[in-house]
């Protein structure tokens, strides 16, 4: 843990809130992108941000100051996102909806957005969205945060070898589902 | 020749295999592997290339006016608020251990008229102090989450995750105090703490989103218990008796 997040931490611990603005500053950005990678929606994952900062902010208190403030952030935004992941699906399940483009990123298209073919992305957004919770979780936090499955496994409470078979179901099943898509593109 | 397995090509894939260079050369002879090698990396590259749209630069300024009118008050008072909540259970200890062992030196060297009993009387008097501060302060915290929840107003599923982990600190700490109050007799405290513990337990156990009907009927138990109503009479007396303590 850097010096400084512990040091923003503590004072946050007694009530400061512009030490935890601080903190917000400095984690907002990349907690966005692994809750865009978990959720695949622009507003969701902007939703889970803030939900996780306000969590954060309620279990300060809890924070062992011997870990990693941003793995400890990590693990409290990937429960807001399978939270939310799990409420949608029972939402889905509930109106019968099963259109896979409304599980596609929502924000403005980029230039590789636009060069990636509709049918790909919506195949790959397929199948991610096929990967269990725990698989999609430890799937994007090795495969998108760069983690090592041990960081993996503490993010999300588990064993190593519980987060590597996680990887290795995701990886499994997301090159079965896009192959035939490869092969035809070949 | 033996093949090397899926997961061992995802292992070398993230460079997280125990022998890198065996795998390495093991591709370079093996058709069969280097094929599969390539369709694991083809498939991974389409889902790289799938994009996270650009925040903006003032995104964590944005992030910040929608949390900070949401941010409930944090209790900055005393240093031992600073540390997280397994050491504020032991710094309470070791401040009773360090009264218990001071009380004795004090006894054994400091030569005033005071008899043993009085010393002894004074030690517990110290002790019953932070052990009532301690659930003074259990109970606020407890009655804070039930009161979260009784007044949640929610036309859709409501998030009760953060409740319950809550509850589940409060559960194991529960138990503590329980089990001092049933040794020191204080059955009234027991029995309350006993109800509560079962009203939280029940909260932990409860799906982390609530319909509006499953929050209404946690809301109904609440109230036919009167469970807030206990705790709010348990605290005052124990705020009282920490008062005639001082």
């Amino acid at each position: 843990m850097e010096l400084t997040d512990l040091a923003f931490v503590t004072k946050a611990r007694l009530g400061d809130a512009d030490a935890f603005r601080a903190l917000v500053e400095r984690h907002g950005r990349p907690l966005f992108r692994l809750a865009f990678r978990m959720t695949g929606n622009q507003q969701d994952a902007e939703d889970v941000v803030q939900e996780s900062f306000l969590r954060a902010w309620r279990q300060l208190g809890k924070f062992d100051e011997r870990a990693s403030f941003g793995t400890w952030l990590y693990r409290i935004a990937t429960n807001c996102s399978l939270d939310l992941m799990r409420g949608r699906k029972r939402r889905s399940a509930d109106s019968q909806v099963e259109d896979p483009a409304l599980a596609l990123p929502s924000g403005d298209p980029t230039p590789e957005r636009v060069a990636m073919s509709g049918e790909v992305r919506e195949r790959v957004a397929e199948a991610m969205d096929e990967l269990s919770a725990s698989e999609r979780t430890a799937f994007v936090l090795r495969h998108f945060e760069g983690m090592r499955i041990e960081d993996v496994s503490r993010v999300l409470g588990c064993q190593p070898g519980a987060a590597k078979h996680s990887v290795f179901r995701a990886v499994q099943k997301l090159r079965r589902a896009l192959e035939p898509l490869l092969n035809g593109a070949r | 020749m033996n093949h090397l397995s899926e997961e061992q090509l995802i292992l070398h894939y993230y460079g997280e295999e125990e022998d890198g260079v065996a795998a390495e050369r093991h591709l370079g002879e093996c058709d069969y592997c280097r094929a599969l090698y390539g369709s694991l990396q083809r498939a991974l590259n389409v889902v790289d290339s799938l994009s996270v749209p650009e925040p903006g630069a003032e995104y964590a300024e944005r992030v910040w006016k929608r949390i900070e009118h949401r941010l409930p008050a944090r209790r900055g008072v005393g240093w031992a608020w600073a540390l997280p909540a397994p050491w504020r259970w032991a710094a309470a200890s070791a401040a009773f251990a360090a009264l218990l062992v001071a009380a004795f030196l004090a006894g054994r060297f400091y030569p005033h008229p005071r008899q043993p009993a009085q010393i002894a009387a004074a030690d517990l008097q110290a002790g019953e102090r932070i052990l009532l501060v301690a659930v003074g302060d259990y109970l606020e915290r407890s009655q804070m989450v039930l009161i979260e929840l009784a007044n949640a107003n929610s036309k859709g599923p409501l998030d009760i995750s953060s409740e319950q982990e809550r509850a589940v600190d409060l559960v194991s700490e529960n138990r503590l105090y329980r089990q001092t109050a049933a040794h020191t007799g204080d059955a009234a405290v027991a029995s309350v703490l006993d109800e509560l513990e079962r009203v939280l337990l029940d909260i932990t156990h409860s799906p982390s989103r609530l319909s509006p009907n499953e929050l209404e009927k946690l809301r109904q138990r609440l109230e036919a218990e009167g469970i807030l109503f206990k705790i709010r009479v348990l605290g005052s007396n124990v705020r009282n008796q920490e008062g005639q303590t001082l």
